[in-house]
């Protein structure tokens, strides 16, 4: 089977895996029924900022900003204009809803890539530390600018939002969001995002335009975060300006190094995986055989973030699941084998 | 506004301006012998205000009376000696070993120890903000008219002053100040004269932090409340002020601050006063698009 048709088949696989599993998700404890939704929504986090920080290798800090503006934006589409919309697709049947569902994520995803075009353009003639702490800024002033904002509750946050994030939605949206990152790496664009990465001064003096691709790149992982958001808004019904501060920031792009930068494989693993380890962790904080110390970290993550962070920089910067960008090599190297073609 | 208010509100933004330049120095020093921002900078701010939480009621009781000035005095440098100690740590356990790795190994590494300060502080010191204690009495001076000016004022600008004059003499007048020069200049060559390359960082990671550190008692005798996480946002704001000034050039670092410092009191006090800590950020996106080398840096030719 041709790779692509190979990419085309694992989407059709997952979502059909996603409506399976959604069928039967009645049956599931609400509690771990949460936790999959949030695998999902992190996995779509993840695989957006690795386009924007592993393929393209712009450090951005501020991904739970345009997470925030997607979450907000789709709210308030749903909340303000569902009724109206509900109506014009006729009634409350499920397609409807589904229908009024993926406008109001495309709503908020686009409002947060129109976001990501604002703070990118600027931001992006900046390098390494620099984008990383404007990018942090950006995040931030976000943040203060939803605060500040009564129509969408301001710092009390924003309530009664409609429950329609399902399983089925979360899982199919974080397969095609896979699909479509890996589709847009294989494109003539992901080359440019690679080197952008590799080598930005050789590819300028190629005739890469590398803001183009720089913007292009945070501009599609700022849209897809803004899908994040907007499915996490209708999982919780409600959010709160600080559950999108530089926490999750950090938290986002710990899975992106985790898994190691430029792999969508590695960095959705991660996502998984980190995602079940926290939940985990809170299980941990409860045994009372564990010493209190031990306990006492457990209950606090960002510690863990901190030491995972150190510890994999200093033993295994590629991550856990990257590997370590090749060498350049005198040898005449062998034909690369594809392992899915 | 009247030119009194006028008045107070620069007297305030020097006074608040001298923090982000103490912290700034830090920034840039670091920046001019490693081309690396230090994340966890801010941090070490943090712990200087801790380190004068813990010190003065241990301290100060020795020094009554008269002698309390000399307590004072006592309480800032053994404050300072820690936190540069701290800073030598930190450099030595975490930044030397990725020395010749990719700048953003470095950085990630920076953010992560700049995270285990805070939450780690978090976990010793509790996450509830504290009570300073008064080191000094903070009282309006008299005879100064209808303009307010406290002692705490006043103490952070003649501390700062001192300081820098201190820096200044330590960075052009000693052998490890010239070795900085020199490792700033062309690290390389300054190997090849002998230089010990990690001696020098090693030193200006630890005069960084004493200032960082006696940045964070000035400030929190001002702001009598500190946490754990007080040093993430000054230090980000101190970093602007580098950057504004030049990043790399000590003096830039300190009129940045002074310029910051200012500019953020006079946005806290119009009718913008929400995005007062936004300004900041406004403030370095427009520096790095018009004049990306800051008031006083030279614009460098990349080579290739």
């Amino acid at each position: 089977m041709k790779y692509r048709h190979a990419k085309k088949f694992a989407l059709l696989a997952a979502i059909i895996l996603a409506a399976v599993a959604s069928y039967f998700s009645s049956a599931i404890n609400s509690y771990y029924l949460q936790v999959l939704i949030f695998i999902g929504i992190n996995v779509i986090l993840a695989v957006s900022l690795n386009l924007i920080n592993g393929y393209t290798g712009q450090f951005s800090l501020g991904h739970a900003g345009f997470m925030a503006i997607g979450a907000y934006v789709a709210a308030w589409l749903s909340t303000e204009h569902g009724a109206g919309l509900l109506k014009a697709f006729g009634g409350t049947n499920p397609f409807a809803i589904g229908a009024l569902f993926i406008l109001v994520l495309l709503g908020g995803g686009l409002a947060a890539a129109v976001a990501g075009l604002i703070v990118g353009v600027p931001s992006l003639r900046l390098k390494g530390d620099y984008l990383a702490i404007v990018t942090l800024g950006f995040g931030e002033i976000i943040r203060v600018v939803i605060q500040n904002t009564d129509a969408v509750g301001g710092p009390r946050g924003y309530s009664g939002i409609a429950g329609y994030t399902t399983l089925f939605w979360t899982w199919a949206i974080a397969a095609l969001t896979i699909y479509l990152v890996v589709s847009l790496i294989d494109s003539t664009y992901g080359r440019g995002f690679l080197t952008v990465r590799d080598d930005e001064i050789a590819a300028e003096a190629c005739g890469i335009n590398t803001t183009r691709y720089k913007v292009i790149a945070f501009v599609v992982g700022a849209f897809f975060a803004g899908v994040a958001g907007g499915l996490y808004a209708h999982s919780t019904t409600y959010i709160n300006p600080s559950g999108f501060d530089f926490q999750k920031s950090i938290e986002i792009v710990i899975m992106v190094i985790l898994g190691g930068m430029g792999s969508t494989a590695g960095v959705a693993a991660a996502a998984v995986l980190l995602t079940v380890l926290l939940e985990y962790l809170r299980f941990v904080s409860g045994y009372e055989w564990l010493p209190e110390l031990v306990r006492r970290i457990a209950q606090n993550r960002m510690i863990i973030y901190s030491l995972v962070l150190i510890a994999l920089m200093l033993l295994r910067p590629q991550g856990l699941f990257g590997a370590l960008p090749r060498r350049r090599s005198t040898r005449i190297s062998k034909p690369a084998v594809d392992p899915l073609a | 506004m009247s030119q009194i208010e006028f008045l107070q509100q620069l007297i305030n933004g020097l006074s608040l301006g001298a923090f982000y330049a103490l912290i700034a120095l830090g920034y840039t020093m670091v920046y001019g012998i490693l081309r690396f921002i230090n994340f966890a900078h801010g941090d070490v701010f943090m712990l200087g205000a801790f380190g004068g939480y813990y010190l003065t009621p241990r301290i100060m009781p020795h020094f009554a009376g008269n002698l309390a000035p000399v307590g004072v005095v006592v309480v800032l440098l053994l404050t300072m000696i820690l936190c540069a100690l701290i800073g030598m740590v930190i450099e030595r356990l975490a930044y030397r070993p990725l020395r010749s790795r990719p700048k953003l190994t470095v950085l990630i590494t920076a953010i992560g120890v700049s995270l285990l300060l805070e939450y780690g502080g978090q976990f010793v010191f509790g996450a509830d903000p504290k009570p300073y204690p008064e080191l000094i009495t903070d009282r309006a001076l008299e005879n100064t008219g209808a303009l307010t000016i406290t002692t705490t004022q006043v103490a952070a600008f003649v501390v700062t002053f001192l300081l820098l004059i201190a820096l200044t003499l330590i960075v052009k007048r000693t052998k490890l100040g010239m070795a900085m020069r020199a490792v700033s200049n062309n690290a390389t060559a300054a190997s090849l004269m002998g230089i010990n390359i990690d001696t020098v960082v090693s030193f200006t990671f630890g005069l960084g932090s004493a200032l960082a550190g006696a940045a964070g008692i000035l400030y929190a005798l001002s702001y009598p409340s500190i946490d754990p996480l007080m040093g993430l946002l000054p230090g980000v704001k101190a970093f602007v002020a580098a950057v504004l000034g030049g990043i790399g050039n000590i003096p830039g670092a300190a009129v940045g601050g002074l310029i910051l410092g200012v500019v953020e009191t006079f946005v806290g006090g119009s009718a913008f006063s929400t995005y007062r800590d936004a300004i900041a950020f406004a403030l370095l996106i427009g520096i790095l698009l018009f004049r990306p080398a800051g008031i006083f840096g030279k614009a460098q030719v990349e080579k290739v």
